[in-house]
């Protein structure tokens, strides 16, 4: 014989998706990974507190830790926006970070060629090539996509490993600094090549703004055209998107061109700004954190600002906890995982609903 | 090249294609039963920094790998209550199983990178691994290539003749067919990613315990992916999986050798992209090729199924 409960749990789908939990939870997702954090920390033999204030709170209260937080911020918001546009219509672009690569090294090339020269044109002649590497890279997918119906998840990734030997091929061979003592680094750009800096004796460079306006301009490209339109359809109601005759290969082109390029521009920024140069490895992962990014932000352009501040909050805690109380470095990689698990989580209350219904006789 | 050297690359080759099988056969039958799990890479971290840091602080081999087992399938778990229990998104899901993943071994194996570990003793069978050429190549393994070995032949059987077989295809065929005649399509699929999770979590404890004996972080490399694409290129058969994960081992280990060799004035790094440009390849191939339409992918797949009260 089996018990049955007093109370039954009715789990039923909301006729509407919620809007305010669709809006609360990321909030709420970022609270339990915090708690979750402290237990971790306690596990791992660090006093809570301190580990807790330097990771979250300590970088926030100096001028050079919030402009960090933009310097940080501004890569993942820039690829989040575009990887959140091919999100929404259902094309996984996940090689951002390959396509990051591809546009540094264009961009890079443009600088390399052009040492020593001076001229206003030179940043936007490599933001230009910038775009066009990450776009040309991730046409890649799009072409075996659309042609070939290969599946854009996995040749996307794949070509990220080839993407970062290609830099590096590069940075060991051919484009090694000559006076660099052998050290695997292409020479230091010159200053027409170098992105201007906002504030003084800040890394805040122009590349931040830009990325906001980026944002702004994925937003208004979602909200207000019928691209946009069109791209929300495909992703919410495929068969009426066929039914209204929306192409879809032209759309999967769109998508990762877009997010392509955006990688692209934001290697471009990286390499023009905090680095200065080419290097084996440019960028912490930004292209895989920005799917995160990307979720959390609700693939919302504007949410996607909030939420790229939050995660990049978890590169320079990581640092900051890492010198100041020893944490190791991998606790952020953790950290954003789990952050995208709690809000993967919760999506669950705001697709369903849990009632308390009363048992059933019998 | 001498019959003896030729021995010694195939011996590295099934070296190579071991950690792939593994992988690839648990996520085949993730995926016969209707759930796409991009999380192998994850599982696989998981599975090769649990099984290091067992067998270097007990000294048991044996626990290792059994850990390493358990470390998978408890990453598997928790995909398994966010797609299936929550009904999460499963390629977002995926994607943070990897992130977590890669994060979690790092932070867990920071005091065991550069420690030695003593590597999995290899089977020696009195006479026959002695055998010149032969002898190591077919009976001097570890017991882990015989057990990946054993699987595929396993998993082929269970799902052509076993009962649960059939039943498992049957949810990723047709998830609510099966629900109607009162199969528990959910608990299949737990059942079906918990093996997934432990075959990674083998493939991963492969390659820190046999393979390369050593923790580092990220040391998969993205196997975990090339095994989710190793299904593809399987059409979901395990046979056929079997082979390709040999064929990827081959490209590994000749590019190596070719880079060992002076790699004909192409430099090493060129060399590298090989295993990952031959998946694109061999994945357009068999999306484009005039077998297409018998790519036989279950139905069900990546979809989210909650049964209705």
């Amino acid at each position: 014989m089996r018990l049955r409960p007093a109370i039954n749990l009715r789990i039923e789908a909301r006729r509407e998706t919620s809007r305010v939990l669709l809006y609360v939870t990321p909030v709420a997702a970022v609270i339990l990974t915090v708690l979750t954090g402290l237990v971790l920390f306690v596990f791992m033999g660090y006093a809570p507190g301190p580990a807790l204030y330097h990771f979250f709170v300590s970088p926030l209260l100096t001028l050079y830790g919030l402009s960090e937080l933009l310097v940080k911020a501004a890569p993942l918001i820039m690829i989040g926006v575009g990887l959140a546009i091919g999100f929404r219509a259902n094309v996984w672009n996940i090689g951002a970070e390959g396509q990051l690569t591809c546009g540094a090294i264009a961009a890079g090339g443009v600088a390399l060629a052009l040492w020593g020269d001076a001229g206003f044109w030179i940043l936007p002649l490599m933001g230009a090539a910038g775009i066009a590497g990450g776009a040309l890279y991730a046409a890649i997918p799009a072409f075996l996509k659309t042609r070939f119906d290969v599946n854009e998840i996995l040749t996307s990734l794949m070509l990220t490993y080839v993407a970062t030997l290609l830099l590096s091929t590069l940075v060991y061979g051919p484009w090694k600094d000559p006076t660099g003592f052998n050290f695997p680094q292409s020479r230091m750009f010159t200053d027409a090549a170098i992105l201007p800096i906002l504030v003084d004796g800040t890394r805040l460079h122009v590349g931040t703004m830009v990325a906001l306006l980026i944002a702004v301009a994925g937003w208004v490209l979602l909200t207000f055209t019928i691209i946009g339109f069109q791209i929300r359809v495909v992703g919410q109601a495929p068969a009426a998107a066929r039914f209204a005759g929306f192409s879809r290969p032209r759309l999967i082109w769109l998508c990762l061109l877009t997010s392509g390029g955006l990688a692209g521009l934001a290697g471009t920024f990286e390499i023009a700004g905090p680095i200065g140069q080419l290097v084996p490895a440019i960028s912490p992962g930004y292209g895989f954190t920005a799917i995160i990014v990307a979720f959390l932000g609700r693939l919302h352009p504007l949410g996607i600002i909030l939420s790229g501040l939050v995660v990049a909050l978890s590169y320079i805690g990581g640092e900051n906890a890492q010198v100041e109380v020893g944490l190791p470095q991998a606790v952020t990689g953790a950290f954003q995982g789990l952050l995208l698990f709690f809000l993967l989580a919760s999506d669950f209350v705001v697709r369903y609903r849990v009632r308390l219904a009363p048992a059933v006789a019998g | 090249m001498t019959i003896a050297s030729l021995g010694l690359v195939l011996l590295t080759i099934i070296g190579a294609a071991t950690p792939l099988l593994f992988a690839a056969i648990g996520e085949l039958i993730a995926e016969k039963s209707g759930v796409l799990n991009l999380g192998v890479e994850g599982m696989m971290l998981a599975g090769a920094v649990v099984g290091f840091a067992v067998t270097v602080t007990t000294g048991s081999s044996l626990l290792g790998v059994l850990s390493a087992a358990f470390a998978g399938g408890a990453m598997a778990f928790l995909f398994g209550v966010l797609t299936l229990t929550l009904a999460a998104n499963q390629v977002a899901t995926g994607l943070a199983l990897t992130i977590f993943g890669i994060g979690l071994s790092a932070l867990f194996g920071t005091g065991f990178v550069g420690v030695p570990v003593t590597p999995l003793p290899k089977l020696a069978i009195p006479g026959l691994s002695d055998l010149p050429v032969i002898g190591p190549l077919l009976f001097g393994h570890d017991a882990l290539v015989y057990l990946s070995i054993a699987a595929t032949a396993a998993v082929a059987w269970f799902l052509k003749r076993s009962r649960p077989g059939m039943i498992l295809r049957a949810v990723g065929e047709s998830d609510l067919s099966a629900h109607s005649i009162g199969y528990n399509v959910i608990a299949v699929r737990y059942y079906a990613v918990l093996f997934g999770g432990a075959m990674a979590g083998l493939g991963g404890a492969f390659l820190s315990l046999s393979y390369t004996p050593m923790w580092a972080e990220e040391m998969t490399a993205g196997r975990g992916w090339i095994a989710v694409a190793l299904v593809v290129f399987a059409s979901w058969r395990p046979w056929r999986a079997l082979l390709g994960a040999y064929l990827f081992g081959g490209v590994t280990i000749l590019q190596l050798y070719a880079q060992g060799a002076g790699g004909f004035g192409i430099p090493a790094q060129v060399m590298s992209m090989l295993p990952y440009l031959a998946t694109v390849l061999v994945l357009t191939i068999i999306s484009a090729g005039p077998w297409k339409g018998r790519l036989d992918a279950p139905a069900c797949l990546g979809k989210p199924f909650r049964p209705s009260n």
